[in-house]
């Protein structure tokens, strides 16, 4: 018996594994380990010392997926790991997006953190591992593998959130997001698991191959439709799509501002990217029964983010209702990409990566704004402490204006870029409806975004508190708002790269 | 008559300049510091000038006679999307830039912010090179771009230096706007790629999609009202109207008189332009609906006028009977009706425009725009209730002044095609001269009361720029031929153009 297994175990042979191909994530995980070890191992260091190793470490990882980007060529994607990850430009383009907004978010973090008095590398180590999840969910080529990513980001976001010892609300917004959380992927697992009773497998091309009907297994109808079913709760949670969203507004609002912005970057884009990847790959031959389901989804997210962001108060749970609504634009993207068969289908894709980098770039910059102003204790977030910023620090309030106005999708600003993108995708796939819908949408939702300015720059400073921009929160700012101003002046420069996206 | 082969290219890119001087005057002011005011209003009025100066040489150069689009320069910018920096200038488009480019220095020269001068100027650059670029462009996404930049400067100007309720009107503005442009982006796209299969490729080019593509008759009505919906926003036409009161009350007197001037011509202008030059049959169609809904504007603008107890509101009702004349001439479409329009298009510009300087002028003496709280300010200001007067009368549409030549134009060539309309659009005519006489009657007859005995009178700098609008006034009144023929061949190519397609 013994004989038996160990003459098992040393014929098992692993998957070969091209390590150059996973390096963004091993640059990552080597990043996070770094941190957390030399966290515990070393006494404290200079303030900053940590954020700039996180920015390092992020920037490593997004400049070895430009190589690898520009090694592909048109090559076709391939599986890495034994068909556990996909390699591919989709991939790569959502890995890149998610470590420069890690990148940007340490800036931010390192000013927080220097405010808050409590400078510690497991913030960053935290982030750090959130992103892995990240790429391991935007690049995962198999339901269980995309699981683990999932799982690791969301713990690392949990704790994220609850990471601030002053504040109640950040431990009680931690406590709610891992409640529900743990639902949601409880959800999601459930959905992973019905489909593996309908298909027999967890990888993304066998399933397609199974549910297709070209490979003679037995599959089970029922079972395929619920887990399509729980499979889509899981993910509309992960993402915030509006019937499933009531936890964004609770948890943007509690977490600290910093980890708000990545929550609202790295967890968007990891979550729909992957979301894009499993209905567009595992279930193409399914899509009459889905994509019904995703355009009530995108209506009502549209909709009822735009209408219940213009209500608030927060300036937080404002942008946690508009990220919901700009949720909706982006499904609105898998819309378009969903009419299969059509000739300008393509264009889905690449419309809502493309959105997701913008917006990435955009809200981070935004919360970064928004974390200058709620100021000592993180607490000064309502409208009324964005009161007389104009007058104040007129360029502080000029950037966040721009960053508004592109959220708005004003021309000459990346918000339009991308706005345009998702626009053109679905009127080229004729959901002439739904293109209006969205966009009537984005009218309301600009009377949030007016809302806010009419705060910076059309009221009186409620108080004279100083509005203190460090040279790092400054610098994530700069870099957000110059990137909304040239990609929206000259789209070309993302157009060209997202052109490529595919799967 | 549009086609290509007619353009002509000069090696000065007039246009391009005409649409980057004032943003760069813009953002050097918005550069300057604070603390050198002078320094401030210089840039910004050599950089406006410099654009007035551009635009009257433009003017002069522009062959008299040609119908296609001049001085055109194109480059393309997002090759990705097909889309080009394609600018060009016909006889349509001509005289709203000349407009554009002469109202912007008047204002910045004669009307006083009072505070913050440099935002102030900032945003007013900034909204020259949106408008100057919304009249230029010949591509539709370039078009779409000015058309909602413009919101952007507009939003403050009202918001930031408009009176008590300024933000509740300067939000709705914005939104409204906002929300008519957003069935034009859906329509613009659509007409791009249901173009594509008559064109081959992927195309904004206006010029290209109007003289290649054939929409279903269906499809064309569509996107037609995908168009005339964000149009019908800005102009405004009834029932869409009901921003521009607010707006018009609220907005400072600079913002008044830039947003009656020239903002709501990028309506009816993006009428003629992209509605009836794009989808010629569906405008044939639209037509009753437009001409109806325009008559109604006429009327209603005018009752409304005449209710008034604001003065300032009197002049925003009266300009949405004006535009009604101007969408009636339009879509009577006949060579003399469209020439009247774009004509009655710079006329209203220059004098509502005035009237809106006028009622400025009184709110600055009086800090009151209640007509009940006037009175009687002929005998103590004689010269300002002239000018008044002029301006007025340049508005009822008297002959001898500019008001008249088009009005006239406008009901003469729409009588053919229009005659119903026509018969009941002419009661507004005598209905504005009730309400305007009826307002000059009231705040300038009678005795002074106490309030108004010490209204001063003109100074030199206001009577000045006054002495502008007013020689503007009587010269196109007079003498209106070398405009007409440079408007009218351009016109004639666009009837022959809707004429081709039936």
């Amino acid at each position: 018996m013994m004989n038996r297994l160990i003459a098992a175990t040393s014929t098992f042979e692993g998957p070969a594994i091209q390590w150059f191909k996973i390096s963004p994530i091993l640059a990552l995980l080597g990043g996070a380990l770094f941190l957390i070890l030399v966290g515990s191992l070393t006494p404290q260091w200079k303030r900053g010392w940590y954020a700039t190793a996180s920015v390092i470490t992020a920037i490593t990882a997004a400049v070895l997926t430009g190589v690898l980007w520009n090694q592909m060529g048109d090559d076709k994607s391939s599986t890495l790991v034994g068909g556990a990850l996909a390699f591919d430009h989709f991939a790569l383009f959502a890995t890149f997006t998610i470590c420069v907004a890690v990148a940007l978010v340490s800036l931010v973090t390192n000013d927080y953190l220097t405010r808050e008095g409590e400078d510690g590398p497991e913030i960053y180590g935290l982030m750090l591992t959130a992103a892995i999840g990240g790429v391991v969910m935007v690049s995962a080529n198999d339901l269980l593998v995309l699981f683990l990513g999932l799982e690791t980001l969301s713990l690392s976001f949990y704790l994220l959130t609850a990471s601030s010892r002053s504040r109640t609300q950040s431990g009680e917004a931690g406590l709610k997001y891992f409640i529900l959380g743990g639902f949601a992927s409880a959800f999601f697992l459930y959905g992973v698991a019905l489909l593996f009773g309908a298909s027999g497998t967890t990888n993304l091309q066998s399933m397609a191959k199974v549910f297709a009907g070209e490979v003679a297994v037995p599959s089970n109808n029922g079972l395929l439709l619920a887990g399509i079913a729980l499979l889509l709760v899981g993910f509309a949670f992960k993402v915030s799509l509006v019937p499933f969203h009531v936890w964004t507004p609770d948890v943007y609002q509690g977490a600290p501002t910093p980890i708000t912005a990545l929550m609202g970057s790295v967890g968007k884009v990891a979550a729909f990217a992957a979301l894009i990847r499993v209905f567009m790959i595992a279930l193409p031959s399914r899509i009459d029964d889905w994509r019904p389901a995703i355009l009530v989804l995108a209506l009502l997210t549209l909709v009822v983010g735009s209408v219940l962001a213009v209500i608030q108060t927060d300036v937080k749970r404002m942008l946690a209702y508009s990220s919901i609504s700009h949720a909706g634009f982006i499904l609105v993207g898998l819309e378009a990409a969903s009419h299969i068969g059509h000739a300008d289908a393509y264009l889905g894709n690449s419309s809502a990566m493309g959105y997701l980098f913008i917006y990435s770039v955009l809200v981070i910059g935004t919360f970064a704004v928004v974390s200058v102003v709620a100021g000592q204790g993180d607490n000064a977030t309502t409208l009324d402490a964005f009161k007389g910023l104009g007058k104040k620090r007129p360029v502080l309030a000029l950037g966040m204006t721009v960053l508004l106005l592109a959220q708005a999708g004003v021309p000459l600003t990346s918000g339009f870029v991308a706005k345009f993108g998702i626009i053109r995708a679905a009127v080229s796939v004729e959901s002439y409806a739904l293109a209006v819908a969205a966009m009537l949408a984005a009218v309301i939702a600009a009377f949030l975004y007016l809302r806010i300015m009419v705060s910076m720059w059309l009221s009186d400073p409620a108080d004279d508190a100083p509005v203190v921009v460090s040279k790092s929160i400054g610098l994530a700012i700069t870099l957000a708002v110059a990137t909304t101003l040239v990609i929206g002046i000259l789209p070309n420069l993302l157009l060209e790269i997202s052109q490529a996206i595919s799967f | 008559m549009f086609a290509s082969a007619e353009m002509t290219t000069s090696s000065f890119p007039i246009l391009t300049m005409l649409v980057l001087v004032p943003l760069l005057g813009a953002v050097l002011v918005s550069l300057l510091n604070k603390k050198h005011g002078e320094w401030v209003k210089l840039a910004a009025l050599v950089s406006s000038i410099a654009t007035g100066a551009m635009s009257v040489w433009m003017l002069v150069k522009f062959p008299t006679g040609a119908a296609g689009f001049e001085f055109v320069s194109k480059h393309s910018w997002i090759s990705e999307w097909g889309i080009s920096w394609h600018l060009g200038v016909d006889g349509i488009s001509l005289f709203m830039v000349v407009l554009t480019g002469v109202l912007f220095p008047l204002v910045i020269v004669g009307i006083d912010p009072h505070h913050d001068h440099k935002s102030y100027l900032a945003w007013m650059l900034l909204l020259e090179a949106g408008v100057m670029g919304s009249f230029l462009s010949l591509d539709l996404f370039l078009f779409f771009v000015f058309f909602e930049i413009v919101l952007v400067p507009m939003y403050f100007l009202i918001g930031g230096w408009g009176y008590e309720k300024r933000v509740y009107a300067a939000t709705k503005f914005f939104l409204y706007t906002m929300a008519g442009s957003a069935f034009m982006l859906v329509g613009i796209v659509a007409t791009a790629f249901l173009a594509r299969r008559d064109i081959g490729v992927l195309t904004f080019d206006l010029v290209e999609i109007a003289e290649k593509a054939n929409f279903a008759t269906g499809t064309g009505r569509w996107l037609f009202a995908a168009f005339m919906i964000a149009f019908a926003v800005k102009v405004p036409l009834f029932p869409l109207h009901t921003w521009l009161p607010d707006a018009h009350t609220q907005a400072p007197t600079g913002g008044s008189v830039i947003l009656a001037g020239v903002l709501l011509k990028m309506g009816t202008y993006g009428m003629l332009r992209f509605g009836v030059y794009l989808f010629p049959q569906a405008a044939i169609w639209a037509k009753p609906v437009l001409l109806t809904l325009a008559v109604i504007g006429i009327l209603y603008g005018a009752i409304a006028a005449t209710m008034q107890k604001d003065l300032k509101r009197l002049v925003a009702y009266s300009s949405v009977a004006h535009l009604g004349f101007i969408v009636l001439g339009t879509f009577a479409m006949t060579t003399q009706a469209i020439t009247g329009g774009v004509m009655q298009m710079v006329n209203h510009g220059v004098s509502t425009g005035a009237l809106f300087l006028l009622v400025g002028m009184i709110y600055e003496r009086r800090h009151t725009r209640q007509i009940a709280e006037l009175g009687g300010i002929q005998a103590v200001a004689p010269i300002f209730a002239g000018f008044f007067m002029i301006v007025m009368l340049s508005s009822i549409g008297l002959p001898g002044l500019n008001g008249f030549v088009g009005e006239f134009l406008v009901l003469i060539g729409s009588f053919e095609t229009a005659r119903w309309w026509v018969v009941v659009a002419t009661i507004g005519v005598i209905l504005a001269a009730l309400y305007l006489l009826w307002a000059y009657q009231r705040v300038f007859h009678g005795e002074p009361s106490d309030d108004n005995k010490s209204f001063p009178e003109i100074t030199l700098r206001e009577g000045l720029l006054l002495s502008v609008f007013v020689a503007a006034i009587v010269f196109t009144g007079v003498y209106p031929k070398p405009m007409l023929d440079r408007i009218e061949p351009s016109v004639k190519a666009l009837i022959e153009h809707v004429e081709a397609s039936k």
